[in-house]
């Protein structure tokens, strides 16, 4: 990297990771350095280091996620921590303890790290002022979900060399999805120029004061795009009926082998997960040669590593200050 | 008791030398008021000797506020106010009647419940209490409750506050059978299906914060919609009140209501005067209130209405809840904002240190109109009329603090703010409630 020589003077501050939408590109650009500098780990035949040995990091799950969780799990195993899961199911929450109580429990067991995913947009924030662990957001409600983000532009990064320049398509439901919005703020602040597509009822209010541009016809944009981003769709937080039929939503946004035709022949075609296979996006297409779905997944680990690494580094150089209560 | 006292003590009170601002009756001049038996007998120049005087000095003299929106939680949620405490609130804040909103658990639907939100109130012995009925059997909007009955028992109007009444057909019949008693409807103008499950105002904020938004449409939807029915009845006494009105849309709805003289009232609160959707950035829920805050050019319509006169009340919707269900996420915590002791400054804030409106005016949003909204003889210092006085000292700065607050609540999002005038007296039916 031709900036890493600057980076090097750079100092992560940060002891929670609540969204990107606060960072700076320089922050960025810090943390998918220190996420290269990870990857080797994950090549050695023992796939660990000690940086948070007898940090304990719980996984605080409010939602159904296998991905993230996991990959968050193995991210803190590969740096030495220990790792406590916490899901709805096997918790008191549905005993009625508020959020702010669980967490406050949490903390009296000796956490250093929680990681949280929570259907409420603000939850992590919500805890970063309450408790003195670090809070890193897994993802919450429709808000951010800052490691996906993270491990996209990572993944862009690392096959385009860089971001500035490049013509990035997100393609379904904007409206519902933390992941659009995540990329959008990540994306922007490292140069690309972001278009978000879809049907104008699954478009976020105010959409147009983003800093994005908007489609409402996926035949417009690919043939324009070096990135495409396949949004899953998203059953269970979809109200009302905001297209007509699955069969006309993937006409008009499903990522097809005859559209892929028309799109530029290194174009990369990412996708969040878990993939609705012939509904956003054909099986040809994402099992295909510019397919880089698997390498986003293995990215994530990185990507984790490196923010477990820093939000506890930042901690331990900063004394414990509760803002509120 | 109370009253052998006063008679020995002699029952006459002089407040004098203030500056006495009663619009209904175009008084605005330094001079004395006098009040016997519960009683205005006199506004000007006093000589007579009384044992009771209120050396006003420097201060304004008012007729008592009247908030026509809070929220007292009782029966059903008293740990988060009770009419005692949400009364002790009222009179600090200035304020010598109140109009409780019916959506207490259970809600206030039928005589009885209104009999009992008034023997409470006399109990509390604070501010006079008013309530107003549900519109509708368990607020649920289907069937209309015994709006009769209840108007009887001293209701003051009726509403389904927390809910707009979503069918039309309901409204239409609410509208037309309130006549009978002359009594207003008011409404929470807000479309339950174009809502959803906003918790802030749908535009820019809702989109970054990853949270469900109320279109403004929603609120603007259902007041069009009302307006038209009131359009169709007409004749008679119909009339309606729009409640806690918060957009540029809502207003020009109003502006051509006016224009047109149908029987349409409204009013504003101070949240939706001062604060933006901006503040919801931070997650705080002490700012998550429905209708939600909105938009700067919101808040400018909304002033603006206020000086063309198109607004008819300045209310508070004070809404009381625990700090334990506000520290809960933003999605999950619960709509409402406490305001009755600091709504005063903040309207001073808000309308007359920007020269929106001068004292008269809003003395007249804040007693004079509110009183004819609910119809009761209140808001002025007509002889005869029951002595409610509020005497405030315009010039006092201080800092807004919850923790000095009557209200069992602290859900207050102005806490620490800087704000100019007091209440240094609140005297109801000429008795001293409230005094520092």
């Amino acid at each position: 990297m031709a900036e890493k020589g600057k980076t090097r003077e750079f100092k992560w501050q940060r002891k929670h990771l609540l969204g990107l939408r606060d960072l700076t590109a320089e922050e960025i650009t810090y943390l998918l350095d220190t996420a290269q500098g990870f990857e080797e780990i994950s090549a050695r035949a023992v796939k660990k280091a000690p940086p948070l040995r007898g940090k304990l990091v719980v996984n605080l799950f409010f939602e159904d996620s296998t991905r993230t969780r996991n990959s968050f799990a193995l991210a803190a195993n590969r740096l030495s921590a220990d790792v406590v899961e916490f899901t709805k199911k096997d918790s008191s929450v549905s005993k009625g303890e508020t959020l702010l109580d669980t967490a406050r429990n949490l903390e009296a067991m000796g956490i250093d790290i929680v990681v949280i995913r929570h259907n409420a947009g603000g939850a992590p924030t919500l805890l970063s002022k309450y408790i003195n662990a670090c809070v890193v957001n897994a993802g919450d409600g429709f808000c951010e979900h800052p490691t996906q983000g993270l491990l996209d532009v990572f993944t862009i990064r690392k096959r385009k060399g860089s971001l500035k320049g490049l013509k990035i398509a997100i393609v379904g439901d904007i409206s519902h999805s933390r992941v659009a919005r995540s990329d959008m703020w990540a994306m922007t602040k490292l140069g690309a120029e972001v278009t978000f597509v879809g049907p104008p009822t699954l478009m976020p209010p105010k959409v147009e004061q983003l800093p994005v541009k908007v489609s409402y016809s996926l035949d417009d944009v690919i043939e324009k795009v070096d990135v495409i981003n396949m949004l899953r769709i998203q059953f269970e937080r979809l109200g009302g009926n905001p297209f007509p039929s699955v069969r006309e939503y993937s006409h008009y946004f499903g990522l097809t082998v005859e559209r892929m035709k028309r799109a530029k022949p290194d174009i990369l075609v990412m996708h969040p997960g878990p993939i609705n296979r012939g509904l956003e996006i054909e099986s040809e297409v994402a099992d295909g040669k510019n397919s880089v779905i698997l390498q986003q997944v293995t990215n994530g680990v990185t990507v984790r590593m490196a923010t477990l690494f820093l939000v506890n580094q930042a901690a331990a150089e900063k004394p414990a200050e509760i803002q509120n209560g | 008791m109370v009253n052998k006292i006063k008679k020995l003590m002699g029952d006459e009170l002089l407040i004098k030398n203030g500056h006495v601002i009663d619009p209904a009756n175009k008084i605005n001049k330094k001079c004395d008021v006098l009040i016997a038996n519960e009683k205005f007998v006199e506004v000007g120049h006093i000589k007579k000797q009384v044992a009771n005087v209120i050396d006003a000095t420097g201060k304004l003299v008012v007729p008592g506020l009247i908030d026509i929106h809070v929220h007292f939680r009782e029966p059903g949620n008293e740990e988060e106010e009770t009419i005692a405490s949400g009364s002790a609130a009222a009179v600090a804040g200035g304020f010598t009647s109140v109009v409780c909103m019916p959506n207490t658990t259970p809600p206030i639907e039928d005589e009885t419940d209104v009999e009992y939100v008034h023997r409470k109130a006399r109990k509390a012995r604070k501010t006079h209490v008013y309530t107003m009925g549900a519109i509708t059997k368990s607020r649920e909007g289907v069937e209309l409750a015994e709006m009769g009955f209840m108007a009887q028992a001293g209701a003051v109007g009726f509403t389904d506050d927390g809910n707009g009444v979503q069918d039309v057909s309901v409204m239409l019949r609410a509208l037309k059978y309130a006549q009978m008693f002359n009594v207003v409807i008011a409404q929470h103008c807000q479309d339950d299906k174009l809502a959803g499950k906003g918790v802030m105002n749908a535009g820019y904020y809702s989109t970054i914060l990853g949270l469900p938004g109320l279109d403004p449409l929603a609120e603007e939807a259902m007041l069009w919609r009302d307006i038209q029915l009131v359009k169709k009845i007409k004749t008679g006494t119909v009339r309606y009140h729009a409640q806690h009105i918060s957009t540029a849309g809502s207003v020009e709805l109003i502006r051509a209501a006016k224009k047109q003289d149908l029987p349409v009232t409204c009013e504003a609160t101070p949240h939706h005067l001062l604060l933006t959707e901006k503040y919801c950035a931070e997650y705080d829920t002490n700012y998550k209130v429905n209708p939600p805050l909105r938009t700067q050019k919101d808040i400018e319509a909304l002033k603006e209405a206020i000086a063309d006169g198109l607004i008819d009340a300045l209310v508070t919707d004070h809404a009381p809840h625990l700090q334990s269900e506000k520290e809960l996420e933003f999605l999950a915590a619960p709509f409402g904002l406490i305001g009755l002791e600091c709504a005063l400054p903040l309207y001073i804030k808000a309308l007359i240190e920007p020269g929106i409106l001068d004292w008269p005016g809003l003395i007249r949003l804040m007693a004079e109109k509110p009183a004819k909204i609910i119809g009761v003889d209140k808001g002025t210092m007509t002889k005869g009329r029951q002595a409610d006085v509020t005497i405030i000292d315009p010039n006092a700065e201080y800092k807004i603090d919850v923790n000095t607050f009557r209200s069992k609540s602290k859900n207050c999002p102005y806490h620490g703010w800087t704000v100019k005038g007091k209440v240094e007296k609140t005297i109801v039916g000429g008795e001293i409630r409230f005094s520092v």
